[in-house]
């Protein structure tokens, strides 16, 4: 399982990384904008997208977006990982077509929980 | 006595002399009375022509002569910024060092961890008499290895947490420099304050341009950051509880 991790700020994804690598996925690598992950996600063999939202550049809603609209990525698993809570905010990343939504600040727990689910759902 | 009226003793003395002196044909003089009379007329006209000009001196003085204004945006503006840009980076130090101790103390606790287990098995069996002579001396050679790493990982993590704990003086020291930073943000709305005050109310709020619905909806999802309680308003879910039972509502 190859994981590419998106957050604007590195000490995050480095919690990040090391969460998931305490959940055993040790395959990761990192972006710190939708600009810099889209070319990343499209020349790589990632199987699952981890993503903040409010990032310079390109936003998380945006490479979400433009995930879905790739013909190769349309499938791929898509958890944001993101300090905006705003009903409209996790309505739109609903509408388009996320596999989970985790606020921060968050636990380890909820990490698993979520990571869990998405991949539940996608073995259903 | 008051000379912004026309029908006033002086006037009434000028304009006697000006009779007499145009009966009696003195040109000069008829001239200089008429110039008084005249000017008299115009001296209301001047007496609030000069209020105002003082007022508009004074005020404009009050500005200019308001140091700290012009200080605040020169220097403590630029200051604050500095300052504020010095607490990101001392939290990106800490949240370093912190991340730096944790990543270096796991491996070493996973590795503790695995042998531990795999020892065990090895002592149970050893207690069950399973144990060959071969078998007991290879055990033996582990456990005192094991016990070696035991104790100079242990020193190591201990020397890590107590990075982690070193870097948590950084709470104390952006603690201080935000609160200065408080007291400045105060101090400038309140010479905002004034200056509102200053301009008077003429200025009136500029008409709200009508905005599309597209413009609000992207308004209503841009990224904004955090949600600070007691600040933003609107509709906010409280946490990851919301968000799940809205999510859950959606049909997720």
């Amino acid at each position: 399982m190859k994981i590419l991790i998106v957050d604007d700020f590195s000490t995050m994804r480095r919690i990040i990384k090391n969460l998931l690598r305490d959940l055993g996925f040790t395959n990761t690598q990192e972006a710190d904008d939708g600009v810099t992950a889209l070319p990343m996600l499209q020349a790589g063999d990632f199987d699952f997208l981890v993503t903040d939202w409010n990032m310079p550049g390109m936003q998380g809603i945006d490479l979400l977006k433009a995930v879905r609209a790739d013909a190769k990525l349309k499938e791929m698993p898509v958890l944001m990982v993101t300090a905006e809570q705003k009903r409209e905010q996790i309505v739109e990343a609903a509408q388009a077509g996320v596999n989970g939504y985790i606020v921060k600040p968050f636990t380890a727990q909820t990490l698993k929980e979520k990571i869990d689910k998405i991949f539940e759902r996608i073995e259903a | 006595m008051d000379s912004s009226n026309v029908i006033s003793e002086q006037n009434l003395a000028t304009t006697r002399e000006l009779l007499a002196e145009m009966e009696a044909g003195d040109e000069s003089k008829a001239r200089q009375s008429l110039e008084t009379l005249v000017r008299s007329g115009e001296s209301k006209l001047y007496q609030e022509l000069g209020k105002l000009t003082r007022d508009l001196h004074d005020a404009l003085n009050s500005f200019r002569l308001d140091a700290r204004i012009s200080d605040i945006a020169a220097k403590e503006i630029p200051d604050a910024r500095e300052r504020l840009n010095y607490v990101i980076s001392m939290t990106d130090k800490a949240a370093n060092t912190t991340l730096n101790a944790v990543e270096e103390s796991m491996p070493m606790c996973e590795s503790l961890e695995n042998q531990a287990g795999e020892l065990q098995e090895q002592w149970q069996q050893f207690v069950q008499r399973k144990l060959g002579a071969n078998e007991f001396r290879e055990l033996s050679q582990r456990l005192g290895d094991f016990l070696q790493e035991s104790a100079d990982s242990s020193r190591k993590i201990r020397g890590n947490f107590n990075d982690v704990l070193m870097a948590q003086d950084f709470q104390d020291l952006t603690g201080q420099i935000i609160k200065k930073v408080i007291t400045l943000v105060e101090e400038v709305e309140g010479n905002l304050v004034n200056l509102v005050k200053l301009s008077g109310e003429q200025a009136a709020p500029e008409q709200e341009k009508e905005k599309s619905e597209e413009e609000k909806r992207q308004e209503a999802i841009a990224g904004q950051g955090p949600v600070v309680p007691g600040v933003d308003s609107g509709e906010v879910l409280s946490g990851q509880d919301d968000v799940d039972d809205l999510l859950s509502s959606l049909g997720f």
